[in-house]
């Protein structure tokens, strides 16, 4: 509970004494860069494996032939927009970006290049941490978006390529009964997971104390509890929202 | 003028320093001494507000820094230049983005005033042509100097180094001895160094506090401390063999 209370205290310290909407502007700009662009390949290589794989699972499952074909896009259709593209993309968005963020900024604070910031009058939390997560927020539903369409194509292609499905019976699987509001769920999720992973893996970066060792820690613990964080979020967000 | 009254500050049950008090003149160079675990450190993070202490008060010429409001702090911080123990350069910017950093954040000047200011600066450090270089790519004596550079940039009224010769030769560290000097009388500024090098205390300690164990034992100047009469004091001073040699001698 004391980490809990420290962690808001954090999230409060980030909106006080903040820099100009200038400085901020180029600093968002920059973490986007960071943290979306460079994630982009990353991505749409990991959820086009997701996408061939379930294609390749569910078809491998459907052993009744009362069953048509075109179940099994939309099997991969709702399994991606609805928990691989955010949920499995959140793991990776965690080990990738918020390892990044939390050894960053434990290398910063070991370094005293933090406590140069605070000498300097700069609220060093607003300064550094802020745009991180607004950076987070805004690429972290885009790369959503990437993985949703990677893995998609990529079912299309292996079960095309493959002969398990029709493309036309694919796409048909696609638009059948599609319920746009699992889009909207998907980018709740994105936000709220966008949100946990930056917020959690800066706050457990920016308190390292010690040394290089002490910056492996921080970087591992902020991995392992964004991760869980995510998975609970998700689990709460399917029970708050999917129930209709 | 700069002024410390009663400052104590413990971690965990530990005291690291206790009713520590003396006043550190503007235009000279202020030195605190004492051996490794002493609380030198402690005592200066105190003073630039990266330590609330548990008890006691810092003034910036009577201003009291210590019960300030966030907005207060962050105005007299503004007056204060600091060069921490390893540089605490930027890593993601390069020596001129490095200096120019206080000026882009808390000056309103134009982009060539800026670029003037920090050329200017790292001319006054003897650093030429290296603006472009990141701080992996220079030498620990350049970053000592990029750091001081990076801390008069923005002409503080306070200059604060802790231990600016660790992990440097004994010639670097002279040169950036004389340059903390030098930058002290050029600019009027209040200057505290933490060190233990006595090569330090004897090239440019004007006024001097001896901490051992946490606690004020003697002030004086570089002059008075070969001969103190405090037992401390003296197994400080000599313990280095020149300074030995040089006791002999006399």
């Amino acid at each position: 509970m004391k980490g809990f209370g420290q962690y808001i205290l954090f999230l409060g310290s980030t909106v006080v004494r903040m820099e100009s909407f200038k400085t901020n502007y180029r600093l968002v700009l920059e973490e986007c860069v960071q943290i979306g662009l460079k994630s982009v390949a990353l991505v749409a290589l990991v959820s086009s494996f997701m996408g061939a794989v379930t294609t390749v699972q569910t078809a491998y499952n459907m052993v009744s032939p009362l069953i048509p074909r075109y179940v099994i896009s939309q099997v991969v259709r709702e399994m991606t927009i609805l928990e691989l593209a955010p949920t499995i993309i959140a793991v990776i968005f965690a080990g990738k970006v918020g390892s990044s963020m939390a050894g960053g900024l434990g290398t910063m604070r070991i370094t005293e290049q933090i406590d140069a910031l605070e000498v300097m009058g700069i609220n060093s939390a607003s300064y550094l941490v802020f745009p991180k997560i607004i950076a987070s927020l805004l690429m972290y539903p885009m790369l959503v978006v990437v993985a949703g369409a990677s893995s998609l194509i990529a079912g299309y292609l292996v079960g095309n390529i493959t002969g398990i499905i029709t493309p036309t019976d694919y796409i048909y699987g696609i638009r059948f009964y599609f319920d746009d509001y699992s889009i909207t769920f998907a980018m709740i999720k994105s936000f709220v997971f966008a949100f946990l992973i930056s917020s959690i893996s800066s706050f457990k970066g920016y308190y390292t104390q010690g040394g290089a060792l002490e910056v492996g820690i921080a970087t591992t613990a902020a991995v392992t509890t964004s991760v869980i964080a995510v998975l609970s979020a998700d689990y709460l967000l399917a029970q708050l929202l999917y129930v209709r | 003028m700069l002024k410390v009254n009663n400052i104590s500050k413990s971690f965990g049950g530990r005291t690291v320093i206790e009713d520590i008090s003396g006043e550190f003149d503007k235009g000279k160079t202020n030195l605190i001494i004492g051996s490794s675990g002493t609380g030198k450190s402690v005592l200066l993070k105190c003073i630039v507000g990266l330590i609330t202490p548990d008890e006691g008060n810092v003034y910036y010429d009577l201003r009291n820094f210590t019960d300030a409001d966030k907005e207060m702090k962050a105005e007299i911080r503004r007056e204060i230049g600091m060069l921490f123990q390893g540089g605490a350069l930027f890593d993601s910017k390069n020596v001129e983005q490095n200096v120019m950093f206080p000026l882009e954040i808390l000056a309103k000047m134009s982009p060539d005033e800026k670029l003037d200011r920090v050329n200017f600066c790292l001319k006054r450090v003897g650093l030429e042509n290296v603006n472009k270089k990141m701080p992996s790519e220079i030498s620990g004596g350049m970053k000592k100097r990029v750091g001081i550079a990076r801390a008069i940039v923005n002409n503080p009224n306070y200059l604060f180094c802790d231990e600016p010769n660790s992990g440097l030769d004994p010639q670097t560290s002279i040169v950036i001895d004389d340059l903390i000097g030098e930058i002290t009388h050029e600019f009027d500024i209040t200057t505290i160094v933490v060190t233990h090098d006595m090569n330090s205390v004897m090239g440019i300690g004007e006024k001097i506090m001896f901490l051992f164990k946490g606690r004020k034992l003697w002030e004086g100047s570089s002059a008075d401390i070969t001969h103190s009469n405090v037992t401390e004091l003296d197994d400080f001073v000599f313990s280095n063999k020149v300074m030995q040699g040089l006791r002999k001698r006399t």
